[in-house]
């Protein structure tokens, strides 16, 4: 499993770049949501897998016995996943106003704040 | 003890819930704000107090020790800029009672404003990289809000901008975290400065570092990830804009300096030479783009970046007068460019513009402000005895002293081209004559034109720069202070043994 995830984590940053690179804003938005997603894997990846032992006392037990699947990750993983999704909507409803507002699909028409007034 | 650290970030989190209370109800949000921020700014001053006797306040939140629950720490660096981030909060806050227009206040302003200073003081007082990035997730959502408040068309296209690169930098937070997690095995900043010395891979670290330079980079607006600031800053009504100059680029200038004096201290020429780079880029760049502009608050929008130059070049020189500076610098840039940019928006309120070109007699008519505004600029230029001329002969002084001649160098030319960007807007908007069709001005246009400037905008505009000129009178004691707070972060043996609790 741990060789496999690193090509898929590195599928996902390539594709959701792809996807802000180009003009639309659907696409941005897809975009950076699979830039997050890529992320979050990543977070939960580079703390190693175990698969099959999750992070319980054992009855009787004082500490966790080895091997265990680290549960920090999987709560940072959570956490972010959720923080994301926030942020996510905000930025869907923000391009949808934008969109009705600006009158335009092309993230290179929005180039009005940016002229030098002469 | 530890609870007066709590109560700074307590505060402004209530007066933000009760304000939501009120929704629609302006009046009443006012006085929810003003009381919320009052408070919070004593509550620093307390907490500044002990902090001054203790050195490093920790809370280890829920009683779990460090490093298993998340602590929040208080120390000399933290502590001020909360002060700052409260004194900053009440000005503008007091400021945008009398410029916000009506609908803004009434589809809660005053609430994001609350949770923004919330955000930005629980960033500064984290002691969990994990927990550094919720909050600058709270952060990030709440100036989103407020940059696109109001729905204006401009406001729409700079909050896109703004909101993807963001994204983008959050994102690249996480990524860091995930590797630093997956190198030492612990969140807690404390224990991963200790642990990071016996990661065998020294690449690894430095990677993890690059990490993070790009997501506090594209916070801080260093070359070359500004490119969101020139087109968003401008946009919102200007006390938006002067609360983020005011905080959120610096929010990043700290986690830079909490990062690179307290997590990555490893000796990497790499590292060094990326930070020299990004210093004299930022300076000179931010610099020779606002001197291309022709509009007031975009001149200053593009100066805000050259600004975090010099503070970048403070961390890479990374001596006790460096950084020392660079605390100096902070105090000094927070007061002087948000006064600029309330000053600003006092003159748009006045001729109705922020096109210099439109612009002009403003000093004929109205000398107090064109003062105000002078003090300010001059101390952004470094006139001496202003605050800005003691900030850069710190830094410079720090540069000369350890051959860092090149930074020393880009950095007095910039110094040269900020006169020159802030006489462009003293020529054209205060001493130039009044365009053509004003000269005729009577009386009555000018009764009404005088009744714009009411005792909430020009309030807090007297007090910041009666402060700023404080600071630079009274430098000595500010410095001493700005002294202690490089000596601590310089030796993080301090921090590591106060927030893990080891006996000393």
């Amino acid at each position: 499993m741990e060789d496999v995830l690193p090509f898929l984590i590195g599928g996902l940053y390539a594709g959701g770049v792809y996807l802000v690179l180009h003009k639309s804003f659907v696409k941005l938005i897809i975009g950076l949501i699979i830039l997050g997603y890529a992320s979050n894997l990543m977070l939960f990846t580079i703390s190693r897998i175990t698969r099959g032992a999750p992070a319980l006392v054992p009855e009787g037990a004082e500490a966790l016995v080895e091997p265990y699947a680290d549960p920090l990750p999987q709560a940072l993983v959570l956490t972010a996943i959720v923080i994301g999704f926030g942020i996510q909507a905000f930025a869907i409803v923000l391009i949808k106003v934008g969109y009705r507002i600006v009158a335009t699909d092309n993230l290179d028409d929005l180039n009005t704040t940016d002229r030098l007034d002469d | 003890m530890e609870n007066e650290l709590l109560l700074v970030l307590l505060v402004p989190l209530l007066g933000g819930i009760i304000s939501l209370f009120f929704w629609m109800d302006v009046k009443r949000q006012k006085i929810v704000f003003l009381i919320s921020t009052i408070a919070m700014t004593l509550a620093a001053i307390n907490l500044m107090r002990s902090v001054l006797e203790n050195e490093v306040i920790t809370l280890q939140s829920a009683g779990w020790d460090a490093p298993f629950g998340i602590s929040l720490v208080a120390d000399y660096l933290s502590t001020f800029m909360v002060l700052l981030t409260g004194i900053m909060g009440l000005a503008v806050g007091i400021y945008s009672m009398g410029d916000m227009d009506r609908a803004r206040m009434r589809f809660g302003f005053f609430p994001l404003m609350s949770f923004l200073l919330f955000s930005v003081s629980g960033a500064f007082l984290s002691g969990d990289i994990f927990n550094l990035y919720v909050w600058f997730e709270i952060m990030l959502i709440s100036s989103f809000v407020l940059m696109a408040l109001g729905n204006t068309k401009a406001q729409l296209e700079g909050a896109i901008k703004y909101v993807t690169l963001n994204i983008m930098a959050s994102i690249f937070f996480l990524a860091g975290i995930g590797v630093l997690y997956g190198l030492t095995g612990t969140l807690n900043m404390a224990d991963i400065a200790l642990r990071i010395d016996s990661v065998p891979d020294e690449g690894l670290i430095t990677l993890a570092a690059i990490f993070f330079f790009i997501a506090f980079g594209v916070k801080s607006a260093v070359f070359p990830l500004f490119s969101w600031l020139p087109a968003s800053y401008h946009t919102p009504p200007v006390a938006v804009t002067a609360i983020f100059a005011a905080l959120l680029t610096k929010v990043g200038v700290y986690a830079f300096i909490r990062f690179f004096t307290l997590i990555f201290t490893h000796e990497s020429p790499f590292l060094d030479n990326l930070l020299i780079f990004t210093a004299a880029t930022t300076m000179f760049i931010g610099v020779l783009g606002a001197a291309a502009q022709m509009e007031f608050r975009k001149i200053l929008s593009v100066h805000i970046i050259s600004q975090i130059g010099y503070l970048i070049m403070g961390l890479a020189i990374g001596t006790k007068l460096a950084i020392t500076g660079v605390v100096y610098f902070i105090i000094h840039i927070v007061f002087v460019k948000t006064n600029l940019f309330l000053i600003s928006g006092i003159v748009n309120r006045l001729k109705g513009s922020y096109e210099l070109k439109k612009l002009g007699g403003v000093y004929h008519t109205y000398p107090f402000l064109a003062l105000l505004f002078v003090i300010s600029a001059f101390s952004l230029a470094g006139f001496p005895p202003l605050s800005g001329f003691w900030a850069k002969f710190a830094l410079v002084k720090a540069g000369l002293v350890s051959d860092a001649y090149f930074l020393v160098l880009v950095a007095l030319a910039t110094g040269f081209l900020t006169l020159y960007s802030m006489s462009k807007i003293w020529n054209e908007v205060f001493w130039k004559k009044r365009p053509e069709e004003e000269t005729n001005l009577e009386m009555e246009t000018l009764k009404k034109e005088r009744a714009v400037i009411n005792r909430q905008v020009l309030l807090p505009v007297i007090a910041i720069t009666v402060l700023s000129v404080v600071v630079a009178i009274w430098a000595e004691p500010i410095f001493y202070f700005a002294e202690m707070t490089a000596e601590q972060l310089l030796t993080p043996e301090i921090y590591i043994v106060n927030v893990l609790g080891i006996a000393q």
